[in-house]
């Protein structure tokens, strides 16, 4: 079979205890037997781990914050394009896709392929909007309610039992018992994520996730169930497993059929003890446990780069259940040099 | 972390056959993997022999004959153990009523 020669923009090279997805997207399109591909990483911070993984990237970039606007964004991106002809973006981070979503016409225009969620669906799973959402789709959703102000936080048990889910628009998530430990939670995440903030019912039950891949049209390329087997303190799973669970994938099927999702998609659910799924969360793109999909059989981010380049990609029909990741840490040996290139001259 | 599921401690009475679920996979080591769930839990011996009676449907009845041939264990023992390893079967949702 003849390979595709791509260049491939990812970001998310934060393989940090709190990971983002660039790395293990990047290993599974590295692995995948249809491109060869060179990488240009695109980095936030520079002690991102994936900026030193020299197997993994071929080139490094830093990028502004998304909270320096979409024009500073697109400025780096027209020069990094213009050294390096990217193909292909695939942006892993909650907080920068609306920017790039909003970009996508002018990413176009410079010959940068994305295969992102259309701005009604990133709007509408909004954690904000889940109730709605939830009404919409006909799904088991908890209660949520954004709140703006520290001093509404009293109104909460109105209308919620304690304990309550604080979250924040894009990440973090925290239990409270009381008026006070919502307060504290609110404080950390409206500083660190912004507002809203959101409380959301506790949904008592287990914990289980969906990776999956829509084609824009209601079809649904690919889709593996998970249970987290070991969770760090900051939520995210360091071991996991595959699931035989054919509800989860039936209401996988129906979220990205009723919605036409586009893109990747990472379903947050919990099982309660009756055996109802609740969504708490649609994470729009690919999470970071994405590579155990790989590893059971189903190379969804090489499907996403297929549909991004226009091609036909026929759904993955199974998967291993069973299959376990398993995440470990390691310490790379990084020159100084190499840090000082990154800080001062922004690439690597 | 896998749980043991052992068969030692006293049990409430009910008289009823179970049947494994479904899709349960059972390895000789007495490693029990519950795809739909994720879970996964080891036994020891004659837990393991009895879910394989279990795999293999067979009554309560036959079960006892089995194992009463094989151990020395008095009926109404048996009885008691085996009822409470179903009870930890069953709240485990390893196994479903007959």
């Amino acid at each position: 079979m003849n390979k595709i020669n791509i260049n491939l923009a990812v970001t998310g090279l934060n393989n940090t205890d709190n990971p983002g997805p660039g790395i293990p997207v990047i290993r599974a399109i590295r692995e995948s037997g249809s491109f060869n591909v060179r990488v240009i990483g695109l980095a936030y911070e520079t002690l991102e781990p994936g900026i030193y993984m020299t197997d993994m990237v071929d080139k490094v970039y830093m990028v502004p914050y998304p909270s320096e606007g979409s024009e500073a964004l697109i400025q780096r991106l027209e020069y990094i394009n213009s050294v390096e002809n990217i193909d292909v973006l695939i942006p892993n981070f909650d907080a920068e896709l609306f920017t790039f979503m909003k970009s996508a016409q002018k990413l176009e225009e410079m010959g940068i392929k994305t295969f992102l969620p259309t701005l009604k669906q990133f709007e509408e799973r909004h954690k904000s909007n889940l109730p709605e959402f939830g009404k919409r789709y006909n799904l088991h959703v908890p209660k949520s309610s954004p709140v703006l102000d520290r001093k509404d936080i009293g109104e909460i048990r109105k209308e919620y039992e304690y304990p309550v889910m604080v979250k924040g628009k894009f990440y973090d998530a925290y239990i409270a018992y009381n008026e006070e430990q919502v307060k504290m939670h609110f404080n950390k995440i409206s500083a660190k994520w912004g507002l809203p903030v959101i409380i959301q019912e506790f949904i008592k039950g287990t914990e289980v996730n969906v990776v999956a891949l829509g084609d824009g049209k209601g079809n649904t390329i690919g889709a593996v169930p998970m249970r987290k087997q070991y969770i760090t303190d900051k939520g995210k799973a360091w071991g996991g497993i595959s699931l035989d669970a054919p509800d989860m994938l039936d209401l996988t099927h129906h979220i990205i059929s009723a919605t036409k999702w586009r893109g990747g998609m990472e379903l947050e659910l919990i099982r309660t003890e009756d055996d109802k799924l609740y969504v708490i969360e649609i994470n729009p793109r690919i999470p970071a446990w994405v590579y155990l999909a790989v590893g059971a059989g189903q190379n969804l981010p090489e499907a996403l780069v297929k549909l991004a380049l226009g091609k036909e990609v026929k759904p993955y029909k199974s998967f291993d259940v069973g299959k376990m990741f398993v995440r470990y840490s390691y310490d790379m040996i990084v020159d100084l040099e190499k840090f000082e290139q990154i800080s001062t001259k922004g690439e690597i | 972390m896998v749980q043991d599921l052992n068969i030692f401690i006293p049990a409430k009475f009910k008289r009823k056959d179970m049947k494994l679920k479904k899709n349960i996979a059972v390895s000789e080591s007495g490693f029990i993997f519950d795809p739909s769930t994720g879970e996964s839990f080891s036994m020891n011996n004659i837990g393991t022999e009895i879910v394989e009676y279990l795999k293999q449907d067979k009554s309560f009845e036959e079960i006892k004959k089995s194992m009463l041939e094989k151990y020395e264990v008095d009926s109404t023992s048996f009885e008691k153990y085996y009822y409470d390893f179903i009870n930890s079967l069953q709240q485990l949702k390893l196994i479903v009523d007959e």
